[in-house]
C-alpha cells in the first residue's frame, strides 16, 4: 500500500470519527477518544521501534510521566490551567526521555531493551512505593483542567464530547508531524541507522545524537498521549508507567505493522477492540470466558506474531497486492 | 612532491594474540594511488579498518592531511574527507540506488537536524548523489532497490556512496572483488580518472589491475610490510615473488 493510500484512508477513518459523537452513547465516544490516545502512544514508540530500530521496552514511563506532572500541577480541589500545564507535562516527558536517553541510547540490541525497561520500573516503583501522588492507589484529578483564555473558555474539558474532540485533534496533529519529520533529512537518517547504523557511522553521521533526539520526540509525543488520558480518565496512577503498558503498545505496533504510521494506529484499534470483545465473552458452564480475556488475548498475539510478519498492515498490502494483480492479468 | 593527505606510524591492532597488523608506516598522497596487496589474512582490511575509524589501533598513530585523527570515531574521520568501500558489500539494501547515494550525500551537510523540510528538496545533495552515481556508471540504476542489482552493480553501487560524500583520501577494500571483466574494466578506468582528483589507498587481489593503476605498491603479509616502494621494484623483488607473486601465479 502506497503512503498516500494510507493517508487517505486515515483522512476517511478520521472524518468518520469526527461525526460519532453526533450518533454514538458517551460509552462508545470516551471508547474512540481511549483508542485515539492509543494510537498517538502506539505512533509515538513506531518512532524508535520501526523506524530507529530501538526497542525500548519502557516507553510508559514518558506516558505516565506527563500524566503525572498533571495530577501534582492540579491544587486540591481546584483545576490547573490546560495552557500552561499541558506545555510543562510534554517538556517534563521530553526532559525525562533527555535524561534517560543520554543513558540508554549508547546500548544495542538485547541491554537496550533491559535498560529502558529497568529505568522505567525505577520510576514505577518510585511512585508505587512512595506517598508521592497517592502511592499505589494513584491520585484522582478531581477538577480537570481549565482552558480559559482570558474570559473566553474555547473547550470545556468536563465535557467528553469536547475531550474527543481535542484528542482527534492531537492525534491528527502528531500524524501529520511525524509524516514530515519522517520525511526530512532528520527522519531519513533514522531510516538508515536503523538499516544500518555501523555504515551511518562511516558514512559521517554521529547517530549518537540522532538516536538520542528521536528518544526525545517520542518520549515527548507519549507525553501528550499520557496527558490526554489523565484529562479523559480523571486518574493517575502508578500502572500507567508499569511494563504491562510498555509491552501492550508495543505488541499494537508489531501486531499492527513496524515502520509504517498507519500500522500502530491499527495496531492500537485491534488491540482495544479485542480486548473490549474479549471481555465481554460470556460464561460457558462454569468457565467464564470473559474473565479470562487475556489467555485469548495473548494466544491471539502470538499467532499473529508466528502468522503475521508484517503485521495486519503487511497482511493487507499483500492481500491487496494479489487483488491487483490478479486484476493486471489479460483475460482474468 | 605531492601533497601527503594519510601518513600512518608503526599501526598495530591485535585480537586477543593475533597481532593483524603490526608496525604498519604508510603515506597516500594526492593524485597517486596506493595499493596495498598480500595473500588473504595478511592484515589488510583490519588496516582500511583502523584508517576510517572502523576499528581503534591498538598502537601506533594516523594522521590526515597532517592532522592526528588516532582514536577518531568514525563519522569524525569521514568527516575530514576520509571516504572508504567495504570489501563486502555493505549498502542499504531495502533503499534505491539513489536514496543510498542521497543519504551518503546528505551527510555532507552540516548538520541533518532538521525536522520540517522535506529531505527529497535538498537540491545540492540530490545532485551530489547523481553525480555519484553517474560516475561509478550506475546513472540507468537510481531508481532500483540495491537488494535488486546484480553482485557487480551493487559493488558500483558501494563506490558511488563513498564518492558521493566527497571525499579527498579514498580507501578502497577489493573494489573489483567479484566483478565481471567488463564490469572490472570499467571500475579501473573510473580509478584512474577519481586518482587525478583524488588521494586513493587501494586493496586488491587483481594483479593485473594492480600494475596498471598503482604509483606505488606495498606488499603485507602476517600483518606486517614486506615490502615497500614503486611497482616495478617490487615486482622484481625476490623476496616479494617468494611470498605472494609467485604463490598467486603457479
Ligand atoms: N574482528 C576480528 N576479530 C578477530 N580476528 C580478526 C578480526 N578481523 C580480522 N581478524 C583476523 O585478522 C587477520 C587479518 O584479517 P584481515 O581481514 O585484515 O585480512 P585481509 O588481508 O583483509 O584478508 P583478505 O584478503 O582475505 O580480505 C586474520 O587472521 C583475521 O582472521
Ligand atoms: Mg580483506
Amino acid at each position: 500500500m502506497t503512503s498516500r493510500a494510507n493517508a487517505i484512508l486515515l483522512a476517511v477513518a478520521v472524518l468518520g470519527l469526527a461525526a460519532t459523537p453526533f450518533f454514538a452513547e458517551k460509552f462508545y465516544v470516551q471508547f474512540f477518544a481511549k483508542l485515539l490516545i492509543m494510537g498517538i502512544f502506539a505512533m509515538s514508540l513506531d518512532l524508535l521501534l520501526g523506524y530507529t530500530g530501538l526497542v525500548s521496552f519502557g516507553h510508559a514511563a514518558f506516558y505516565g510521566a506527563s500524566a503525572y506532572t498533571l495530577a501534582i500541577l492540579t491544587p486540591q480541589y481546584q483545576a490547573a490551567n490546560f495552557w500552561t500545564s499541558f506545555p510543562i507535562a510534554i517538556a517534563v516527558s521530553a526532559t525525562l526521555a533527555l535524561v534517560i536517553g543520554f543513558f540508554v541510547v549508547r546500548t544495542h540490541g538485547i541491554y537496550f531493551i533491559m535498560v529502558t525497561l529497568a529505568f522505567a520500573q525505577m520510576l514505577f516503583f518510585l511512585f508505587h512505593d512512595t506517598k508521592i501522588a497517592g502511592g499505589n492507589d494513584g491520585i484522582y484529578i478531581d477538577v480537570r483542567p481549565v482552558a480559559k483564555i482570558g474570559d473566553w473558555q474555547p473547550f470545556n474539558l468536563d465535557n467528553f464530547v469536547h475531550v474527543f474532540y481535542l484528542v482527534l485533534v492531537f492525534f491528527v496533529i502528531v500524524y501529520v508531524l511525524l509524516r514530515v519529520i519522517l520525511a526530512s533529512p532528520f527522519g531519513r537518517v533514522l531510516v538508515g541507522i536503523k538499516a544500518n547504523e555501523a555504515r551511518m557511522r562511516s558514512l559521517g553521521f554521529p547517530t549518537f545524537r540522532y538516536k538520542l533526539v528521536a528518544f526525545v520526540i517520542a518520549g515527548a509525543i507519549a507525553g501528550v498521549a499520557g496527558y490526554l488520558s489523565s484529562i479523559q480518565f480523571g486518574v493517575v496512577n502508578p500502572e500507567m508507567m508499569g511494563w504491562h503498558l510498555s509491552g501492550a503498545v508495543m505488541m499494537m505496533v508489531i501486531l499492527g505493522g513496524m515502520g509504517t504510521l498507519t500500522g500502530p494506529i491499527i495496531g492500537a484499534a485491534v488491540w482495544m477492540l479485542l480486548e473490549l470483545g474479549l471481555q465481554g465473552l460470556p460464561k460457558v458452564g462454569s468457565v467464564d470466558l470473559g474473565k479470562h480475556w487475556q489467555l485469548w488475548m495473548g494466544s491471539f498475539i502470538v499467532l499473529a506474531s508466528l502468522l503475521l510478519p508484517n503485521g495486519l498492515l503487511g497482511l493487507g498490502a499483500s492481500l491487496l497486492r494479489r487483488i491487483g494483480k490478479q486484476r493486471g492479468k489479460p483475460d482474468a | 612532491m605531492p601533497e601527503v593527505v594519510l601518513a600512518t606510524q608503526g599501526l598495530t591492532r591485535h585480537f586477543g594474540g593475533l597481532a593483524a597488523v603490526s608496525g604498519v608506516s604508510l603515506e597516500a598522497h594526492m593524485g597517486q594511488l596506493h595499493a596495498v596487496i598480500g595473500p588473504n589474512g595478511a592484515g589488510k582490511s583490519t588496516l582500511i579498518n583502523m584508517l576510517s575509524g572502523d576499528l581503534p589501533p591498538t598502537s601506533g598513530r594516523v594522521a590526515i592531511n597532517g592532522c592526528d585523527v588516532t582514536g577518531l570515531a568514525a563519522h569524525q574521520i569521514s568527516r575530514m574527507g576520509v571516504g572508504r568501500s567495504y570489501q563486502k558489500t555493505n549498502v542499504f539494501l531495502a533503499f534505491t540506488a539513489f536514496e543510498n547515494c542521497r543519504l551518503a550525500a546528505q551527510s555532507r551537510r552540516k548538520t541533518s537536524m532538521q525536522f520540517f523540510r522535506p529531505a527529497v528538496n535538498l537540491t545540492e545533495v540530490n545532485r551530489s548523489a547523481e553525480e555519484a552515481l553517474a560516475a561509478a556508471g550506475l546513472d540507468g540504476r537510481a531508481g532500483s532497490v540495491a537488494s535488486a542489482l546484480s553482485h557487480g552493480e551493487q559493488r558500483q553501487l558501494e563506490i558511488a556512496m563513498t564518492l558521493a560524500t566527497r571525499p579527498k583520501l579514498l580507501l578502497l577494500d577489493e573494489p573489483l572483488a567479484g566483478m565481471g571483466a567488463e564490469e572490472s574494466a570499467s571500475m579501473v578506468a573510473l580509478l584512474k580518472k577519481l586518482v587525478e582528483t583524488h588521494a586513493i589507498l587501494l586493496v586488491e587481489h587483481d594483479m593485473d589491475a594492480v600494475f596498471e593503476l598503482a604509483d606505488r605498491l606495498t606488499v603485507m603479509v602476517d600483518g606486517q610490510v614486506l615490502a615497500s616502494g614503486a611497482p616495478a621494484a617490487i615486482r622484481a623483488n625476490a623476496e616479494v615473488q617468494e611470498a605472494y607473486l609467485g604463490e598467486s601465479h603457479e
